[in-house]
């Protein structure tokens, strides 16, 4: 590259970047996977978010009249690409970024407060980030591997009749062999010591593909339940060996990440009974659904299949999106309705997230998700989730809503987080840098 | 003990079924001298071939009948991996006569890129689901005599069937064939064979037609035990300690290599891995490979390796 | 015309026996040397420093140490990957346990942590050769990655085997721009760069490259293999390992055991072999193009403006760097470092024929 190519590039870049500020445009940054072992999984959940922002500028024209731009990145679930994406992104004014994987998100974690800019890591992430006194500019919205181990753990216990009945039970974990799979583990741990269950940890080796050693340990210890923490091919894999070895899929209970259509269809009957986490509700019935098919898909503009809108991690890429537009309309309130808003902007709406049952109305998400509200300290705003159960063809919730148990979550966050900032040599903050 | 013997079961089972991809390796390498990187690529191709055309073929044909759709869609695949073979030879390996071994290595490896990036692009990255009718639920035999009884795979056990029927046949071919002795041939020296009037050229496209094959029936195999998605050319990894274990240049040594590393993968993971935290299987199998190697660095059934100086 | 030699005459054998004997050639090393020091961290963009620099700078390195092992000993591994890991995490420990542990000198420790490992998986070559070595190497990759996932002390207890530094600096200057991380990148590769070419000039190099040629005929005349081959393991792994450091202290500042996957393990080799085996500028061409062209495959869409699905657009990426591996193989497969020499062998005859 030539030296006078080069230091035009640099003018331009710089240019770009004061230009962003004032261009007309909010630009999100998708990165997504659509390649790779984690496709199947990926391609839904990528599709529901650039559905959900078409709709924005094709229904509503934008948020307060300021159009949304976006650029998908692909990472393939690659922790290095992750980076690189980030990087490229960034200087185009991105104001959040959903990294679609806990272990990008562990990158991140370090260069984004540098940069400014908001992690949205809804349902996945670093447990620890829960606690928003640390962790100024990480959002696990909705839940975290803490929240969702503790409510399989309560679920469980209401099967067997009180949780005191778990006693002496066996419960194997089989997971997925990265920082995704081993971060419920301290949560799973501190439980089977609170009720005296035995907790089997079995690893499965990234991806996941071949899982017959991990089921005939399995079948070799009997475990009263699995819990299956897999993600992308693993899912599968997991359930059609669960059925070579005979082991009964209605206790087998999978975490919100292995519980969506991908996961089962192509094992179909053989994975009837097999239960897991959700979320959101799935459908389209829900009016941001509808919305979407009236906005974008009759008018030929929408990103995947038709079949797939209203699947699980289609909805959940869609609730992802609309809580992010959300963070940016409230931003707007505070800081300039009609205007660009930059991360740090962003990061204080998704900080003072409000969304009761009127709002949830207004936005068509009714029925998918419960009321969630965010706050200084508080940077999940609500862990409601359910289970359901796939009976061969469709999946039905069977279970009411369960909320984590504070008692136990909150120590473990405040400890986990104390420690990552001591680690780190990062303060708590201030009442008044709350208030910013 | 009843658990031991499935254990046991299970690793002959999939040591059969990983020594169906090692015989593509051994197959290339035989009859070529280089070591085909694109095998689990190929695996995958076919696959992917195979299961969209099942897919498809109804809405084309308006056949319904399964066996028939499987067969049209096998033989449709078979095709497609003929061409394939074919492109291989001439775009990448006529050129590369007589390279060194890493250079041709590397092409492969070139090779298996493509393959992937375009396999996805023709048939798409979701998982697809491939029918061809095996029995999914396992059965218990034994259950008199031991308690529990012994869990048996009927999937695997019928994969292993097919898997011995293979080498079998492919063991006949090489011996008795006068193109299985033009293979040999080639392998031994590719400028001697073209001195002699083998085509080299028709002799590599058969060879990486019949690797398609074996690649093509590997990937019925796994494929309906796994799904098909692009994580299916991983497996190639797991079949590589018993490429070496068994010898480069054996079709029986890919067998009993197979046998070995899946028992020894199976019980090292059951038995052992417990204790040191599980998921040491692949590595496992890596070392027992390279134990052996250090007692015969030629593999166990593989031809001496003799340096001239 | 430009690049004759006429009347550089030597007088002693220090000046024969020197790296750059020809004035032209030390006149553009130096031309090199400052474009690369003082030009480009005053004008390239952020963008260029942080994701195409650096990332070529570490990589170049790592791939420098394979192609000491697999280009000038002839011993292919295809463990890299996980003497980077070592080399990472033992860098990481040393940093992270002790309290004001410099900066240089974890990094040195943790290449030698990954000497020792690569000495250790490197005692079967010993009895192994060829592509049965290649593939036994792989046995150190997949128990590398799992050693990482699995032990928890080697990751100072983490949680999820996820590793972070923060905070880095030398001699008191921060590490933290993307200037002062380049340039402390770029030091180091040039200290290590100018090390290797003298160490493959020498008695150890020139044993090296007899193994690899004739391994029985060499230790005929008195190389012990052993000796040799081990060598070319630990210092290839030495610097294999002080890159993996870089990597995840300078590039990804966080990272887990994936981050040296099998994946970079193969990378690097391809780097070694469009490079150009046994070639110590080999080493720094190859890594340019492994770097650079993934990124410009996967930005040509935009740059033209042509709205690609980016499922399609990083198949189509993984079809295009298969077969420019293939058709670079088949055009040189000695790499571009024998292009390069091609090119100068040219250009001292330049503009006459012969």
């Amino acid at each position: 590259m030539k030296i006078s190519s080069i230091a035009l590039a640099a003018v331009a870049l710089l240019a770009a970047g004061g230009a962003c500020a004032q261009s007309k445009e909010q630009f999100f940054p998708l990165l997504v996977y659509r390649t790779g072992p984690y496709a199947p999984n990926g391609t839904p959940w990528a599709d529901g978010k650039q559905d959900y922002l078409k709709m924005i500028n094709a229904r509503d024209g934008g948020i307060n009249g300021v159009k949304i731009t976006y650029e998908e990145c692909e990472t393939g679930y690659a922790t290095d690409k992750g980076v690189e994406c980030y990087e490229r992104l960034k200087g185009k004014g991105a104001s959040l970024f959903d990294p679609q994987s806990t272990g990008i998100t562990f990158a991140l974690t370090d260069k984004a407060p540098a940069d400014k800019i908001p992690l949205l890591t809804l349902g996945y992430g670093l447990a620890a980030s829960q606690d928003g006194s640390i962790f100024k500019w990480n959002f696990p919205l909705m839940g975290s591997y803490w929240t969702a181990a503790d409510v399989l753990i309560q679920h469980i216990g209401k099967r067997e009749g009180g949780l005191d009945k778990l006693k002496g039970k066996k419960i194997a974990l089989v997971y997925h062999d990265s920082p995704y799979g081993k971060e419920p583990i301290p949560m799973l741990e501190e439980r089977s010591k609170m009720h005296g269950f035995e907790l089997i940890k079995i690893p499965v080796t990234a991806p996941g593909v071949e899982q017959k050693s991990a089921w005939l340990q399995v079948r070799q210890q009997r475990p009263d339940y699995v819990l299956l923490w897999g993600w992308g091919v693993m899912n599968s894999a997991a359930l059609k060996e669960a059925q070579a070895t005979g082991y009964p899929r209605d206790k087998m209970y999978g975490v919100w990440w292995s519980g969506a259509e991908p996961d089962v269809k192509d094992v179909g009957e053989g994975a009837a009974g097999y239960n897991a986490l959700n979320l959101n509700t799935a459908g389209t019935q829900p009016k941001v659904i509808q919305d979407i098919i009236k906005f974008v898909y009759d008018k030929g503009q929408g990103t995947g299949p038709q079949a797939e809108v209203g699947s699980v991690l289609y909805t959940r890429g869609v609730v992802i999106q609309a809580l992010g537009v959300e963070a940016v309309r409230r931003a707007q309130e505070r800081f300039g309705k009609g205007k660009v808003m930059t991360g740090e902007q962003v990061r204080w709406g998704l900080e003072n997230l409000a969304l009761d049952q009127k709002r949830l109305d207004a936005l068509g998400l009714s029925g998918v998700i419960r009321p969630i509200s965010t706050s200084c300290v508080d940077h999940m705003g609500s862990s409601w989730v359910r289970v359901q159960t796939w009976d061969g063809a469709k999946w039905s919730f069977s279970s009411d809503w369960y909320q984590a148990d504070d008692q136990i979550i909150k120590p473990m966050v405040r400890s986990a987080a104390e420690k990552w900032a001591g680690d780190k040599k990062i303060s708590k903050r201030t009442p008044e840098d709350c208030q910013s | 003990m009843g658990f031991f013997l499935e254990t046991l079961l299970g690793g002959l089972m999939t040591g059969m079924l990983y020594s169906l991809i090692a015989l593509g390796f051994v197959l290339i390498f035989k009859a070529s001298g280089v070591f085909n990187f694109a095998q689990g690529s190929m695996v995958l191709f076919a696959a992917l071939a195979m299961a969209r055309f099942a897919e498809w073929l109804p809405h084309w044909t308006g056949l319904s009948n399964k066996f028939l759709v499987n067969a049209l869609a096998l033989l449709v695949a078979l095709a497609i991996m003929i061409v394939v073979a074919w492109l291989i030879e001439r775009l990448v390996l006529g050129k590369l006569v007589n390279q060194e071994g890493i250079a041709l290595l590397m092409a492969t490896l070139g090779v298996a890129y493509f393959l992937d990036g375009f396999g996805q692009v023709l048939f798409g990255s979701d998982i697809y689901k491939l029918d061809v009718g095996m029995p999914k639920d396992p059965v218990i035999v034994l259950d008199k005599v031991l308690p529990g009884g012994v869990l048996v795979s009927l999937e695997d056990l019928i994969a292993a069937g097919v898997a011995a029927a293979l080498v079998a046949l492919l063991a006949v071919f090489f011996q008795k064939t006068s193109t299985g002795r033009a293979l040999r041939a080639v392998a031994d020296d590719h400028q001697a064979a073209q001195a002699i009037g083998i085509r080299l050229s028709r002799i590599w496209v058969i060879v990486w037609s019949v690797a398609g094959f074996v690649a093509i029936v590997a990937g019925i195999i796994w494929g309906s035990k796994l799904g098909v998605q692009f994580s299916l050319s991983l497996v190639a990894l797991k079949a590589l300690p018993v490429v070496i274990l068994g010898g480069l240049t054996s079709v029986p040594g890919a067998i009993v290599g197979g046998l070995l590393i899946g028992v020894g993968e199976k019980l090292s993971e059951v038995y052992i891995g417990p204790y040191l935290g599980g998921g040491i299987e692949i590595w496992f199998a890596y070392v027992l490979a390279l134990l052996f190697l250090l007692v015969r660095p030629q593999g166990l059934f593989g031809e001496k390796i003799i340096d001239r100086v | 015309m430009l690049y004759r030699e006429n009347g550089q005459f030597k007088t002693n054998y220090r000046a024969d026996q020197q790296i750059f004997p020809i004035l032209q050639d030390r006149i553009g090393i130096a031309i090199v040397l400052l474009i690369a020091f003082v030009l480009v961290p005053l004008t390239a963009p952020e963008y260029l420093l942080r994701a195409i620099l650096i990332p070529f700078l570490i990589l170049s390195l790592a791939a420098l140490g394979l192609n000491i092992l697999v280009g000038y000993c002839g011993q292919i591994s295809l463990g890299t990957g996980a003497f980077m890991a070592v080399g990472a995490y033992a860098a990481y420990n040393f940093q992270a346990r002790i309290d004001g542990f410099p900066l240089l000198l974890s990094l040195l420790c943790g290449g030698l942590c990954a000497t020792l490992v690569g000495v250790a998986f490197g005692i079967p070559s010993l009895r192994i050769k060829g592509l049965y070595l290649a593939v036994a190497t792989l046995a150190a990759q997949f128990f590398v990655d799992w050693a990482f996932l699995r032990i928890k002390w080697l990751t100072n207890d983490s949680t999820s085997g996820s590793v972070s530094v923060a905070g880095l600096q030398i001699f008191g200057l921060r590490i933290e721009s993307p200037e002062q991380k380049y340039l402390f990148c770029l030091a180091i590769v040039a200290v290590f760069a100018l090390g290797a070419k003298n160490l493959v000039r020498g008695a150890i190099g020139r044993e090296w490259m007899a193994i690899r040629d004739m391994d029985v005929a060499a230790s005929v005349i008195g190389i012990r293999p052993m000796y040799a081959k081990l060598t070319a393991f630990a210092v290839s792994s030495f610097i294999v390992g002080v890159a993996g450091a870089l990597w995840g202290f300078v590039y990804l500042g966080t990272w887990e055991p994936a981050a040296f996957s099998i994946d970079r393990s193969f990378q690097l080799l391809f780097m070694v072999i469009i490079g150009g085996l046994g070639s110590i500028m080999g080493s720094f061409f190859g890594a340019a193009f492994i770097v650079v062209l993934p990124i410009v495959l996967d930005n040509l869409p935009y740059w033209f403006g042509i709205p690609v699905d980016t499922a399609l657009a990083s198949h189509l990426t993984f079809m295009i760097f298969g077969s420019l591996i293939v058709f670079f193989l088949i055009v040189e497969p000695h790499g571009i470092a024998r292009l390069w020499s091609t090119a100068k062998e040219k250009l001292r005859l330049w503009p006459f024929p012969h």
